[in-house]
């Protein structure tokens, strides 16, 4: 009998075109904006590492103490007001006390790249300079080669890893490993190409969470970047700091992170009492002056405690969904006038030995029709959204603005509970009807 | 086939009690072609949906071809309708988005049946109709007279033991009435049980019994002799009221 109802859904369409149109607008349109925002709002609030972001932490370890608060702390927009990166000896002092299995420090810097044909001008690319367990613990594929070694890292090998996208740029897609690339004026070798990788949203560089654009392009060894005193693309300092790179890696001034790979809640444990030792320990050495005060947070938590999704994105969701209620009423009420005056239809049919239950059967499978044809134009202006709210995001690509199955899934399966739970009403109504009232009448 | 004893219809409002059908008794054999007759108000159209289980009565007693209708759920009146009654409506009712085998269709998909029986029976009862060559057509394509024909055919596809006809020629001219009544005569000499709600005496008379309502009671039967004179409804009633 679905098939028979679908069929009859379909006619009853046909037969009210204009009826249906505006029942499909209303959905149409309450679909799109709750799934404009919902898509966007799934995309900042993904999981960029499924699988691991249980098992990679991020410490943050507080250098400024509460007395030191000063106007430049607005920066610090945290719950627990700890910063949101570490100092060059607090990162390094990590490192070397090698506290978890795999553990990486980094930077964000952009170096000159000559490339080796003349007809090509230098430009600048987003560097990433960090440690050789940065790509095993963040699963970065290769197309060609692979990651340098912590040998190298201990030797500040000029090595360098590069994307597929500054491969296809360089070398024209090529097997590019082995070849000599020039950085700042310096050689590099290049050891591997890494593949295709845009973690949404990119939880170590929260810079450029959702920017493709920005996402660096170029790898090499910290250890590379330090000695070759490669800045910082930013640091936050609390007080002004003297000139030069030595003083720079000794001051309090924030620039780096430091990502740490800790298997299980023990390790995590474990990681956590070292952090405070360690905090503890710059205490008792007379280098903070207040309580040792440490977090260690796993991915999920880090773009959380970051508000990696705004406040007024998520507000704007629920806005949006009960926008989608306000249409869905509209629809309701439309359903109902439909249904209404169709009763002599019924009636008809309840003469000929349709039940109530068959009849209310009939009305639901076409307020499902009605939320299919209502998903369809719903993902229509959920595209034209999406469009729209590109340019709100200005660097941004169209990872925010993209709809992939699983949203497409969902509007398809929004539109379709929700219009059929709009439609038990109308439906309800209609198969109370009273045949023999309808029929005197007719 | 159908009987009724002593039943009764109230519509009850708030403000106002109104008697539909009062001490009605009745019974309809199997084979017969019965004309009810009665002045506009008299409770015809509510004997006859009660007769084709569309409403529920009062008090009394109906029992449709030996089944107790009394406390049936929806369910079961609606199968009972589905499997053993055929509507013909003055106003034909076909549903207007579904063509001429579509309507017909609408009963036997109620019954569950496959495919292949309900094409078979539908092409069955549009050849005993003459309406096999409108078989695509919608009501709006054809003529009052055809629609009526295409609403017998409905009525009759499922083969139902009782055929119950609300003022069937109400809304034809002369010709198209002559030729639905000929169809109706024709429906009964094959066996069919009919009961035929007019206001036509004509029509009327060419049912083989009359039945005459006022103010929801029953108040002429077609009298054997042997009762006439009795003045008493209740006991023409008994008389006229043939066991099998």
């Amino acid at each position: 009998m679905f098939a028979y109802y679908f069929r009859l859904s379909l006619r009853s369409f046909r037969r009210n075109v204009i009826l249906t149109g505006l029942m499909v607008l209303a959905i149409g349109v309450g679909i799109g904006a709750s799934m404009t925002t919902l898509t966007i709002f799934r995309a900042m609030a993904a999981d960029p590492i499924p699988g691991k972001s249980g098992e990679l932490f991020t410490p943050q370890i507080d250098n400024y103490g509460p007395v030191n608060l000063g106007p430049d702390t607005q920066r610090f927009q945290t719950p627990d007001r700890l910063p949101t990166s570490l100092t060059y000896l607090d990162a390094v002092a990590l490192m070397r006390a090698h506290a978890a299995p795999r553990q990486a420090a980094m930077y964000a810097t952009n170096v000159a790249v000559t490339p080796a044909d003349p007809k090509q001008l230098p430009f600048r690319v987003p560097t990433r300079a960090t440690y050789a367990d940065f790509f095993p613990m963040f699963e970065v594929p290769f197309e060609y080669g692979a990651p340098w070694s912590a040998s190298d890292d201990q030797a500040r090998a000029p090595l360098v890893v590069i994307t597929r996208q500054l491969n296809d740029r360089l070398y024209g897609g090529v097997n590019s490993v082995g070849r000599t690339l020039t950085l700042n004026g310096d050689a590099y070798r290049i050891v591997g190409v890494a593949d295709t990788w845009h973690p949404t949203p990119r939880f170590y560089d929260l810079n450029n969470a959702f920017d493709y654009g920005g996402a660096e392009q170029l790898y090499l060894p910290f250890t590379r970047a330090i000695a070759q005193q490669i800045h910082s693309n930013g640091l936050s300092c609390l007080k002004p700091v003297g000139s030069g790179w030595q003083t720079l890696l000794g001051s309090e001034c924030i620039w780096t992170t430091v990502w740490v790979e800790l298997p299980t809640a023990a390790a995590a444990r474990a990681y956590r009492s070292f952090l405070f030792n360690y905090a503890q320990a710059q205490r008792d050495s007379g280098r903070f002056h207040w309580p040792a005060k440490v977090a260690l947070r796993n991915v999920r938590q880090w773009l959380a405690y970051r508000q990696i999704v705004p406040q007024d994105v998520s507000t704007l969701v629920l806005v949006s969904f009960a926008f989608l209620g306000v249409c869905l009423l509209n629809a309701l009420g439309l359903m109902l006038a439909k249904f209404m005056a169709r009763l002599g239809q019924v009636s008809v049919r309840r003469a000929l030995g349709a039940d109530q239950r068959a009849i209310l059967a009939q009305c639901i499978v076409e307020s499902g029709t009605l939320g299919l044809t209502g998903a369809a134009a719903g993902l229509g202006f959920t595209l034209l959204g999406l469009t729209m709210a590109r340019g709100l995001f200005a660097n941004a690509t169209s990872v925010l603005t993209r709809l992939n199955g699983g949203d497409i899934a969902i509007a398809i399966g929004v539109s379709l509970v929700t219009t059929m739970l709009a439609g038990l009403y109308p439906s309800w109504r209609a198969s109370q009807v009273q045949p023999a009232w309808q029929l005197k009448t007719q | 086939m159908l009987k009724m004893n002593h039943l009764s219809k109230v519509y009850r409002t708030d403000v106002l009690e109104t008697h539909a059908l009062r001490d009605f008794t009745v019974e309809v054999r199997e084979g017969e072609f019965v004309a009810v007759m009665g002045p506009s108000g008299s409770g015809k159209t509510t004997f006859l949906t009660i007769a084709g289980l569309l409403e529920e009565f009062t008090g009394g007693g109906y029992w449709l071809d030996g089944v107790d209708t009394r406390g049936l759920n929806d369910r079961h009146r609606s199968r009972l309708r589905n499997e053993k009654i055929g509507f013909v409506f003055q106003s034909f009712n076909l549903i207007p988005d579904l063509n001429v085998y579509d309507n017909i269709d609408v009963p036997l998909r109620y019954r569950g049946l496959r495919g292949a029986e309900r094409r078979r029976l539908i092409h069955e009862v549009l050849q005993r109709v003459g309406l096999s060559s409108r078989v695509r057509h919608y009501p709006s394509e054809m003529s009052g007279g055809q629609q009526q024909r295409a609403a017998i055919a409905r009525a009759l596809v499922g083969r139902p033991r009782l055929l119950l006809a609300d003022e069937p020629t109400g809304n034809l001219d002369t010709q198209m009435a002559r030729g639905v009544m000929e169809l109706l005569e024709e429906l009964h000499r094959d066996g069919a049980t009919i009961v035929m709600v007019t206001h036509d005496p004509e029509l009327a008379a060419r049912a083989q019994r009359q039945v005459r309502i006022m103010d929801g009671r029953i108040v002429e039967l077609e009298a054997e002799p042997a009762l006439v004179g009795q003045g008493n409804v209740d006991g023409l009633s008994r008389a006229f009221s043939r066991t099998a």
